[in-house]
């Protein structure tokens, strides 16, 4: 059951949506129905197939530095008062500055290439990584902390051993957000300016009213995204799996 | 390493005035820890036994009001092990690597020597089969028993330990006040309870803390070997003389 209810979720999505196309008889370059993408999926996979993989690397590459740069962000603010008081502006001005706002200007900067969509997933992720591995350093139990300092422990194994293992669930939470949204990123800066990518294809088929085309490369898409949640999702629940979990998802 | 064990030294502290939040916890309160012997300290909630713990400990910010010297003319800090009434056992870790703790942090890693050390007092409370098992799995007594055997890692003199016991139920509590007692033999060892059974029952000297800000009443003076057994006559009266000091001084 734990693996067929989602399957069963996405064929009752796509009965639905043949059931609008047959009720409403919209033009296929509108709606186009699902067996046609499906169609489109397999011939033109050839087609799709690169350009999801440069997708699939902007976004695991923004993934990566978005959490280098937040997680070490997170550190310094934690142990320098001065980063604290310096970070603390820019770490709110990266959320509140729409990133659709700022990806024209990328682009200019860092061009068409990669770069420039790496750079916006990692903006992307910067808040709910950095802002969620702080909370978590702050949070650190006063009792594990008395302890240490009993047993003479350094600054440095005081945070590897103790601060940043029991910030461990506080980051999980930020990744799990940074894999959801890491796509947009990517494909905002595709959108913006590129000439490769899933996001690039969906925009140029768009052009051309090949509808049915736009619809795979969206499929893919989407199919990216899930894999990737789920793969971070699995990978943390390893990692922690000393976590007590009162809410199983699984049952 | 032995030989830090078997240092023999009186701790005092002197506290001319400590006060938290603006408010005095005590004034001009004398505490020895006679060495090799058990000091209990006794006292209702918020009379300000933990911060007396803590600053002992070295946990609390050097204060020119307060001195803790020990009669060897060396100084504290180093040489005495904190336990706490929570376990305080990282949940992420085993409790092999949660008991050598103490050289994890030190060292870095805890070696073979200090594993093997570990496991001999693990198997001395009887936690042989968990060694390799996170905290969570373990009951309330396992864990406080873990708690107790990396204390003795610490392998300190001086070992002040506050309300270790309290979170347990009464049968859990009576077997682990035998194994501390056993185990913690030969230590300067400060408990601080609100039990007044506890006190009597491993105490070799019990002080009642009184009063805001608190003073410390004339010590109640025991003799033979502990833990002292439930029967005893004079640990069932004493209880009830105990009892009487306490619920007099909280009286408004």
């Amino acid at each position: 059951m734990k693996f067929a209810r989602p399957v069963i979720v996405l064929i009752g999505l796509i009965v639905v949506w043949q059931i609008v196309v047959t009720l409403t008889g919209v033009q296929p370059f509108i709606l186009p129905p699902p067996m046609k993408v499906a169609e489109t999926l397999v011939h033109r996979f050839d087609v799709i197939w690169p350009h999801a993989q440069i997708t699939a690397l902007e976004i695991v590459l923004g993934i990566v530095t978005g959490t280098l740069v937040g997680t070490m962000s997170a550190l310094l603010m934690t142990y320098f008062a001065p980063a604290r008081r310096w970070l603390l502006p820019v770490l709110v001005i990266s959320q509140a500055v729409p990133v659709f706002a700022l990806a024209p200007l990328l682009v200019l900067w860092l061009g068409y290439g990669l770069i420039s969509k790496i750079a916006m997933a990692t903006l992307i992720i910067y808040f709910p990584v950095t802002a969620s591995f702080f909370d978590g350093l702050r949070r650190t139990d006063p009792g594990f902390l008395d302890l240490a300092r009993t047993m003479n422990a350094s600054r440095w194994t005081t945070l590897t051993r103790i601060r940043i293992p029991a910030a461990m669930p506080a980051l999980a939470s930020g990744l799990r957000v940074a894999a959801a949204v890491a796509p947009i990123g990517a494909i905002i800066g595709e959108w913006v300016g590129s000439s490769a990518g899933l996001g690039y294809l969906m925009l140029h088929a768009n052009g051309r009213m090949q509808i049915d085309l736009l619809f795979a490369a969206l499929a893919v898409l989407a199919t990216l995204a899930i894999v990737l949640y789920f793969a971070v999702d699995i990978a943390l629940k390893r990692a922690l799996n000393w976590l007590p979990d009162t809410n199983p998802s699984s049952d | 390493m032995n030989d830090l064990a078997s240092q023999s030294f009186a701790v005092s502290i002197d506290a001319a005035r400590v006060a938290y939040d603006g408010v005095a916890l005590f004034e001009d309160l004398h505490l020895t820890l006679p060495a090799r012997q058990w000091t209990c300290l006794l006292g209702e909630s918020g009379v300000g036994k933990s911060t007396l713990v803590r600053l002992i400990a070295g946990l609390l910010p050097p204060d020119s009001d307060v001195t803790v010297s020990c009669d060897d003319g060396l100084p504290l800090p180093g040489r005495v092990a904190y336990m706490a009434q929570q376990d305080l056992l990282l949940p992420w870790a085993n409790v092999l690597d949660n008991v050598t703790l103490g050289a994890r942090l030190r060292e870095g890693r805890a070696n073979k020597e200090t594993q093997e050390r570990a496991r001999a007092l693990l198997a001395r409370v009887g936690l042989t089969e968990s060694a390799r098992a996170l905290p969570a799995t373990l009951s309330g007594g396992m864990r406080q028993r873990a708690a107790l055997v990396r204390t003795l890692m610490e392998n300190r003199p001086v070992v002040v330990m506050d309300e270790p016991f309290s979170a347990l139920d009464a049968i859990t509590r009576v077997r682990l006040q035998e194994l501390a007692a056993d185990l913690l033999r030969e230590r300067t060892v400060l408990l601080v309870t609100h039990d007044p059974l506890e006190a009597l029952r491993l105490g070799d000297r019990i002080h009642v803390l009184i009063g805001r800000p608190a003073r410390l009443a004339e010590p109640m003076e025991l003799t033979g070997p502990t833990p002292r057994s439930l029967r005893d006559p004079a640990v069932l009266s004493g209880q009830a003389d105990l009892l009487e000091r306490l619920a007099g001084s909280a009286a408004p």
